[in-house]
């Protein structure tokens, strides 16, 4: 330090200059809350983050045609598509060359249902390929053993699939996702009746917002009557909220699929009062009512609690001072208390909405096949069809919508604001 | 909405009125789907809904047949057994982690701190099925998935923002002289953090971990993924119970968890008034 400018530098007691002796010590100050930090930091990155960003690359990561098939991959590269002929010679002969590696060390199979989410029935081909391979002559000619293997060897679709594919990374999964194809023309929107992801998606939007709707209609009055009673009974009352909040989620779920069923309580009791015949007990589960019903329970004390905090704030004066200045009731209520709760709903929607647009266990267990969510595609895709890279991809999507919300949560309430209980 | 005043018009108290009325229905649809499924429980057919015998209160329609079946039947056991080996080092680690981290971040001067605290929250934010999708393709690309160990630090992620929130919550009101005032004293950082600060954040910590321990004791979409069948817990046995062979013991355990939570609820009461009545102490 030579800031010599003010004539005497003022040092501490052992002669060093203050402010370089202030900077040391605010330095090893943001050094000790690193330190503490992170450790925990460390371990989020490592069992949380790392799969995220895991998740995101298998998204768009296609390396298993280069690895089975690397001469052939080469080899097509020549090609030219737009020539209307299958290749020639040459690359069947890395094919060949490459399949017998592939059969040896059974990775054919494995790159055959890969390429079959893109075009189907390329399994079987590659399938049956694999069983003729060892078969065939070392000699050559190959073209002519491989479509006597089977005809597809024959159809310029395939290779445009094996070529199109042959890249170490692909937007097919995201393609996919987004219900479109590559075809000859380029990018273009499947067969109507294939489009079901952006029907899904639609639905988990609609629901979503319909389930958030309703938690806003019904928690809305409870806030309201809880932040205007007098703090006693409020508290006895917001046990009636809170327990359900701390009720285990497969609790709640089951105990929905206790009342709703056809045979169950809610149809027992109307049966019982005669409001419905024996026959015509009401559907209310396996559907979108059971999925609306459950999670706007659910996710209700999540609206509740961030309105009450926020109605707890608004000083009755000022609808006292509207009352006095002529408002009748509505309009002291509509011009003045409300606009003070609005954030109170930005709050309790936005937080509803996140959490059901990604719901799992609720809709898998009273939605049946209308009342699913996206989320359970994307498990379906994990654990049945183990279209690993689809299920990336839609999840990637639908973590790119709760990450543009929570930006909107974080704007409305700020991330330190975020109060449990 | 406090008392009606006397000069009340017709029409303002038939609204009163009707405004309790509604907020009535509303708590009646928040609290009896979890107050139907306690005398269901004792159901002495394998009936999900009241029988005769049940409404005319008449003793022989009432049994513990399913109580005794969740305490007797290997299934349920395990499951249980397995919950509870489970959710407490998941709690463990998320809790010492969290609460050291915490400390840390309610510094005056924490480098990056908005970036730092978007990390740690995260897996409170994502949902639950992308958590699980990311965590079981990378899990089994390093050999964890299907293990106790696996299930364990993925249970301990997704808790610690819990820590995080409530411990911060309680430094944000501790008087920072109180650790100048030991330094002075002679104590060094270790003694201080916990003879002094620890036990003043104590409520914090501990409501903290217990949201760490429910968040895993409750949590299937994550172990539903990366668990294989030796870390199959209670959640996870109701989940498959649900889908597959609906059984009414499944309503004894939720009643027994119903159980559970009333207990947690009053324990975080009672830390939340301790938490507020020291406060209310300290000065400054």
């Amino acid at each position: 330090m030579s800031d010599t400018t003010a004539g005497q530098v003022l040092t501490t007691k052992d002669g060093k200059p203050l402010k370089a002796a202030l900077a040391r010590a605010l330095r090893r100050e943001k050094l000790r809350s690193l330190a503490l930090i992170a450790p925990l930091l460390i371990f989020v990155l490592l069992t949380f983050v790392a799969p995220i960003v895991d998740m995101l690359f298998r998204s768009v990561e296609n390396s298993i045609v280069e690895d089975t098939l690397p001469r052939t991959v080469v080899a097509l590269r020549e090609w030219d598509p737009a020539s209307g002929q299958v290749p020639d010679e040459e690359v069947f002969a890395a094919l060949y060359g490459d399949l017998v590696v592939a059969v040896e060390e059974k990775k054919h199979t494995r790159l055959g249902s890969r390429l079959n989410y893109e075009e189907s029935g390329i399994s079987s081909l590659f399938r049956k390929t694999g069983r003729r391979v060892n078969r065939m002559d070392e000699a050559g000619p190959f073209k002519e053993q491989f479509i006597d293997a089977d005809d597809k060897w024959d159809e310029i679709g395939t290779w445009q699939v094996l070529r199109q594919f042959s890249p170490p990374y692909t937007d097919g999964y995201f393609l996919n996702a987004f219900d479109a194809q590559r075809t000859a023309d380029g990018i273009e929107l499947k067969p109507e009746d294939e489009r079901i992801y952006m029907l899904l998606f639609g639905r988990t939007l609609f629901l979503s917002i319909v389930i958030t709707v309703s938690c806003l209609l019904l928690g809305y009055p409870i806030a309201f009557l809880l932040a205007a009673l007098p703090l006693r009974s409020s508290n006895l009352l917001m046990i009636l909220v809170l327990l359900p909040f701390w009720t285990s989620l497969l609790v709640r779920t089951s105990a929905w699929k206790v009342l709703l069923q056809q045979q169950g309580v809610i149809n027992d009791f109307l049966v019982w009062t005669g409001l419905i015949s024996d026959a015509s007990r009401l559907v209310m589960i396996n559907n979108q009512t059971g999925t609306i019903i459950a999670m706007t329970h659910i996710l209700l004390p999540f609206m509740i609690l961030p309105l009450y905090s926020v109605m707890k704030t608004i000083s009755p004066t000022y609808v006292r001072a509207a009352k006095s200045l002529g408002a009748n009731d509505w309009t002291a209520f509509w011009r003045v208390y409300f606009p003070q709760s609005v954030p109170g709903i930005g709050a309790g929607a936005v937080l509803v909405f996140i959490l059901s647009i990604g719901y799992y266990i609720t809709p898998e267990l009273v939605g049946g096949t209308s009342g699913i969510f996206i989320s359970n595609r994307i498990a379906y895709h994990i654990s049945s069809s183990l279209n690993w890279g689809l299920a990336a991809a839609l999840g990637t999507l639908l973590l790119v919508a709760v990450m543009v919300l929570f930006v909107v949560y974080d704007k409305i309430v700020g991330i330190d604001n975020v109060k449990l209980g | 909405m406090s008392a009606l005043p006397p000069y009340a018009s017709p029409l303002q108290r038939t609204w009163y009125y009707s405004f309790r009325v509604i907020c009535g229905l509303i708590f009646f649809f928040l609290i009896f789907p979890i107050l139907v499924i306690l005398p269901l429980s004792f159901n002495a057919q394998d009936f999900f809904t009241f029988t005769k015998e049940m409404l005319a209160l008449n003793p022989a329609g009432y049994s513990f047949k399913h109580y005794q079946d969740f305490f007797t039947n290997p299934d349920w056991q395990q499951a249980l057994t397995n919950s509870v080996m489970i959710a407490p080092v998941a709690t463990l680690l998320a809790t010492s982690f969290g609460t050291i981290a915490a400390v840390g971040l309610s510094q005056s001067h924490v480098p990056y701190k908005p970036a730092i605290m978007a990390v740690l929250i995260s897996p409170m934010i994502v949902p639950l099925i992308i958590s699980a999708a990311g965590m079981y393709f990378f899990y089994s690309r390093i050999g964890l998935q299907g293990t106790y160990w696996g299930v364990v630090l993925a249970h301990a992620a997704l808790g610690t923002p819990f820590v995080i929130i409530t411990v911060t919550a309680t430094l944000v009101g501790f008087d920072r002289s109180l650790v100048r005032a030991s330094a002075s004293l002679g104590a060094n950082p270790v003694t201080t953090f916990f003879k002094v600060q620890m036990p003043l954040i104590v409520p914090g910590v501990v409501s903290g971990a217990l949201f760490a321990f429910i968040t895993s004791f409750d949590e299937v979409v994550v172990v539903l993924f990366l668990g294989s069948a030796g870390q199959k817990t209670l959640p996870w046995q109701m989940f498959t119970g649900l889908r597959e062979q609906i059984s009414p013991t499944i309503l004894a355990v939720a009643s027994l968890m119903v159980a559970i939570s009333i207990v947690l609820l009053t324990v975080l009461e009672m830390l939340r008034r301790r938490s507020e009545r020291l406060r209310g102490l300290t000065p400054g």
